[in-house]
């Protein structure tokens, strides 16, 4: 499917997440993250990078991977991406939804 | 995203066997991951999973328990359990799930309200400093169906 954000035209699945990760962009991620109803400060960053940082590794993303990961705890990552952490913010990242079930 | 009627998940874990106990775990875990509300209900042998002193020696089954595939006088000799048990664990470990105890604190801090039940706890003669930090409570089971408060709860019981 394709969707228009930020005046650019990205491959989104059926879900709304991109299948094509060279597409994207910081500015893409802001939008992506404003229909999410999150609005993006340097923490959510932080995050964004991790969550780059272990699919480039090829390493499944976990909530317990999170409590580990020194970057955020499971507290905060709750309240940065209300609703579902670990779908919204691989969703802003422009990565595939975890299929982890932990 | 988001489409689900499920809004809030209330489960009972009644048994305090690997299997059930990290049902209940997985299942409340992915709730909330899913933006859906989840509480548990510690009650009966269920409280074994929130003892600080018995939740990292809980067991898997293996009398009485057909999917083992072994002959369950087999299942009750000495060490067969503890064996089991330990395969299991090794399996889990390869899954990245937590032990019991980083598994509560996960869910803790996720959101998932925790509670002991008080007739349990009081048949059991426990206190409360017998149970985990995490626990938000001991409370009746009156007090946990008014936890279903919204359209769209569930309960479910293991």
């Amino acid at each position: 499917m394709k969707k228009v954000i930020a005046q650019t035209e990205i491959n989104v699945n059926e879900e709304g997440y991109m299948t094509e990760f060279s597409q994207w962009t910081k500015e893409i991620c802001e939008c992506l993250a404003e229909e999410q109803g999150i609005c993006m400060t340097e923490k959510h960053w932080e995050v964004i990078d991790y969550i780059h940082e272990k699919h480039n590794g090829n390493e499944a993303l976990s909530i317990r991977g999170i409590k580990k990961s020194g970057v955020i705890n499971i507290k905060e990552f709750y309240s940065l991406f209300p609703g579902g952490p670990l779908k919204k913010s691989t969703l802003i990242a422009g990565i595939p939804k975890p299929k982890s079930c932990i | 995203m988001g489409d689900t009627k499920v809004k809030k998940m209330l489960f009972i874990l009644s048994k305090a066997t690997i299997e059930n106990a990290y049902a209940a775990f997985v299942m409340a875990n992915g709730a909330r991951m899913e933006g859906i509300e989840s509480e548990i209900f510690f009650t009966f042998f269920g409280l074994e999973a929130i003892q600080k002193k018995k939740l990292e020696h809980l067991h898997v089954a293996t009398v009485g328990n057909p999917a083992m595939h072994m002959p369950t006088m087999l299942g009750g000799l000495p060490g067969v359990e503890a064996f089991a048990t330990k395969m299991m664990k090794k399996e889990m470990e390869k899954l990245d799930m937590p032990p019991v105890g980083e598994f509560l604190e996960i869910l803790s801090d996720s959101g998932c309200k925790l509670w002991g039940c008080k007739l349990a706890v009081d048949m059991f003669h426990l206190k409360e400093e017998d149970l985990i930090d995490e626990l938000d409570g001991i409370i009746t089971i009156g007090d946990f169906y008014n936890r279903a408060d919204q359209e769209g709860t569930h309960l479910l019981f293991i």
